[in-house]
């Protein structure tokens, strides 16, 4: 048994520390600090650099531009990029829809879209859930009906993602209506300038625009954009919600935001002391941080096991770290919210620029209580942790 | 980074559990603890037969040289039978205390006998007024010739009753609350001026109430006059070896818990198919996983050399397997039912064993204030 880091793997951390350090527009760095959402421009600049140093695509085998990388260092790199903080690559690329095209896609897909997909050329978009199909994603209304040699979509798309900033999506579309819910699914590529494709924005509770809906309404897609067989598109969503071994632990995220915390809990005043002197909240921030100790050990040993066996099993390590993971992040969310006190309630989007500009607010206060509110949903999403309970209670306990 | 174990750990353990599973049912446990001692002296001299009682002493000195990973493991099936013998305070606290305090002489007096079985320790540090701080110690050493003569009184000693030898704090200098001028002594529990009063623990296990009237002391471990950083260091890997004990302890309560949900059966199904438990169940195993990582990282913590590091790390890992013992152990005993709540069903000595394990050393609302008033684990950027 050994619990630490190689020397190698040291010396890994520091060059990519170094790398960000060197290579990360320093606006980039001061925006996540406030703790807004990177916006599309300094996501798709970052990708590019990393692309540029072949680091994009931390997950893909090296014929497809992939580093190469352990578990391990992928685990590092991941971990160095929350903690500048610099926005990582973007998910849907390079977490989602790649992995998806390398393993059930042709030839042809694959040198269409991974390259445009490692360099942010293209921005792609999730459609999987729908207004009646959320937690039971199965039941999925979405139609494609082949017409010669094309696809014919129509139905409606929920909770995307920063559709807004897509040029393509990847859709779950019912294409065998009499089968068994699970077996009459495909999964289908789609360029979002198709004529028939709305997209129309949800506003969430703290005023931002991160989701919309997305309508297809006789959408017409070239039938070589079916990914993998016909009605066998369940396979691939099981694929790719599966693929995320760590990612949704975040320990890295809520390392860097309980620094935060600590650097404004120190200077806020509290009863004419700082905030950190006080003993209840020094409490409830210890709870949190002695979780995160938790969840980071428990990271280690999924990547441990990765590394050792490679037989993709399931670990209930993964239920662990969806659960812990966004239970910590919310936690963190909620003291920051609470430390800004009452400069925490301007009003306002805080992903958008310039919106503190009377200065009615410290400028680290400003958006605490957005980015509070809108952290309610990683308890909802990537399957929702009371999902993640049922998964653990027939998968792993037996119930 | 590796979680597995080493051939060596792989073989040692599986030792243990043959020996455990042969010799250690529920209802054998329940004749040692009924016998005279509170324990079997049979599986006292199989624990020493296996190693297990020289097993972190090094080798010159008569030990095995293991390291404080492999006391771990044995900690762990311990805890998955609730061994009741004095292994715990004689080779883990005892075995850490000689390990890092002990004199070359004093160790090769005493470890030999140790390994044989023949020698047993306990810790004596608890006061009346002490409650968990291990520098509050208002026992008196006065230097008497080459040794040292003690006064005071001891409480909720662990396994004091069959010590041979107590390891007690004292102090030989400053106020009751000085961290300065504590010494760290080794009295003989049959010495004159030692009265030893043995009683049952809650969770089955033997203590003692031990008072000290001009008790002899030959031997200090490491410096006499500044013993309590050698106490923190003995107490961080004891509370390393807790918490795999804890793990233990929390798997087997989870485990019967399942297997009682899915054969109980009301309203015509089983209650293991009912959502608002299956959830509870989950949660049970959320908190034993964060609770083997914390274990994990309990040993490392208990190994940094850095004495405020050590601590912080160490009271993080009390809060977090503290606060999973006590879920695991109240939701076991909730999703049995009443069955959980008889002594004739293992359950509840689960629970039991969880919940004064979550006390020794300070418990997690005791480490939670220490840590949070030292300013957590993550560093301010």
């Amino acid at each position: 048994m050994d619990l630490n880091f190689s020397a190698e793997e040291l010396a890994f951390r520091q060059e990519v520390r170094d790398f960000i350090d060197a290579n990360l527009p320093a606006a980039t760095r001061q925006h996540l600090i406030e703790g807004k959402g990177p916006t599309k421009a300094m996501v798709v600049e970052w990708q590019k650099i990393l692309n540029k140093r072949g680091w994009a695509v931390p997950e893909w085998p090296v014929e497809w531009g992939g580093p190469g990388w352990t578990a391990a260092q992928r685990y590092i790199f991941r971990e160095e990029l929350q903690m500048a903080p610099a926005p990582s690559p973007l998910g849907f690329n390079v977490n989602m829809c790649g992995p998806v095209v390398i393993q059930f896609g042709t030839e042809e897909q694959k040198k269409r879209f991974l390259p445009r997909m490692a360099n942010l050329d293209d921005w792609w978009c999730q459609g999987f859930s729908e207004p009646g199909a959320g937690s039971d994603l199965a039941g999925l209304k979405t139609k494609a009906v082949r017409e010669g040699n094309e696809w014919v979509i129509n139905g409606q798309k929920t909770w995307t993602t920063l559709a807004q900033h897509a040029d393509w999506i990847f859709v779950l579309a019912r294409t065998n209506p009499t089968a068994k819910k699970q077996e009459g699914i495909s999964f289908i590529l789609c360029d979002m300038k198709t004529p028939g494709i709305t997209v129309r924005p949800i506003i969430t509770i703290e005023g931002g625009h991160e989701v919309n809906e997305v309508f297809f309404d006789n959408v017409r897609v070239p039938a070589e954009n079916l990914v993998g067989e016909e009605n066998k598109g369940w396979d691939c969503a099981k694929f790719l919600l599966g693929n995320e071994r760590f990612g949704q632990a975040r320990v890295g995220a809520s390392r860097e935001r309980i620094r935060r915390l600590k650097v404004i809990a120190a200077q806020t005043m509290d009863g004419g002391e700082p905030l950190m002197a006080d003993p209840e909240f020094r409490r409830q921030m210890t709870e949190i941080e002695v979780e995160l100790k938790a969840l980071e050990m428990t990271v280690m040993r999924v990547i441990a096991q990765d590394m050792k066996r490679k037989d993709g099993k399931p670990n209930p390590a993964t239920s662990v770290l969806k659960i812990k993971g966004t239970e910590i992040q919310q936690g963190v969310s909620e003291l920051l919210m609470k430390a800004a006190g009452p400069y925490a309630w301007v009003d306002g989007d805080p992903d958008e620029e310039g919106t503190n500009e009377w200065d009615v607010a410290p400028d680290w206060a400003y958006g605490l209580a957005g980015t509070y509110f809108n952290w309610r949903k990683q308890s909802i999403y990537g399957g929702s942790n009371e999902i993640q309970r049922n998964i653990m209670a027939k998968a792993f306990l037996g119930l | 980074m590796d979680f597995d174990l080493t051939e060596e750990q792989s073989l040692l353990v599986d030792s243990v559990r043959k020996l455990l599973s042969d010799k250690y049912g529920f209802e054998q446990r329940k004749a040692y603890i009924a016998s005279e001692r509170g324990w079997s002296q049979e599986m006292w001299s199989s624990f020493a037969e296996l190693g297990l009682l020289g097993l972190p002493f090094a080798e010159e000195d008569g030990g095995f040289g293991a390291g404080l990973t492999d006391t771990c493991l044995i900690a762990e099936q311990f805890g998955r039978s609730l061994v009741v013998e004095p292994w715990f305070s004689t080779a883990v606290i005892g075995g850490s205390a000689l390990r890092h305090g002990g004199s070359a002489a004093l160790r090769q007096e005493l470890v030999p006998q140790v390994a044989a079985g023949e020698a047993r320790l306990a810790l004596a540090q608890q006061e009346r007024q002490s409650r968990y701080d291990l520098f509050d110690v208002a026992t008196t050493a006065k230097k008497s010739g080459s040794g040292w003569v003690l006064n005071g009184n001891k409480g909720m000693v662990i396994h004091g009753d069959s010590a041979t030898h107590l390891i007690v704090s004292a102090r030989v200098a400053g106020g009751q609350r000085d961290k300065a001028g504590i010494g760290l002594f080794v009295v003989e529990a049959g010495a004159p001026g030692v009265t030893v009063r043995g009683f049952r623990t809650v969770d089955g296990q033997r203590a003692a109430e031990v008072i000290l009237e001009n008790a002899p002391a030959q031997h200090a471990l490491g410096e006499a006059e500044n013993g309590l950083p050698l106490l923190e260091k003995v107490v961080a890997e004891s509370i390393a070896a807790l918490s795999f004990e804890a793990v233990g302890c929390m798997d087997v309560a989870h485990a019967m818990t399942l297997d009682y949900m899915k054969t109980r059966e009301q309203f015509g199904r089983p209650i293991g198919s009912f959502q608002a438990l299956q959830h509870r169940a989950a949660d049970m195993l959320v908190a034993i996983e964060q609770s083997r990582s914390m274990s994990y990282y309990a040993v490392q913590a208990a190994e940094e050399s850095d004495a405020d590091e050590r601590r912080r790390g160490i009271a993080a890992v009390k809060v977090q397997i503290g606060r999973a013992s006590r879920l695991v152990g109240q939701q076991s005993i909730q999703l049995h039912g009443g069955i959980a709540m008889t002594m004739e069903y293992a359950c509840g000595h689960y629970f039991k064993r969880l919940t004064v394990n979550d006390g020794l050393f300070g418990n997690a609302d005791f480490h939670l204030r220490a840590l949070a008033d030292e300013g957590g684990l993550v560093k301010a950027a």
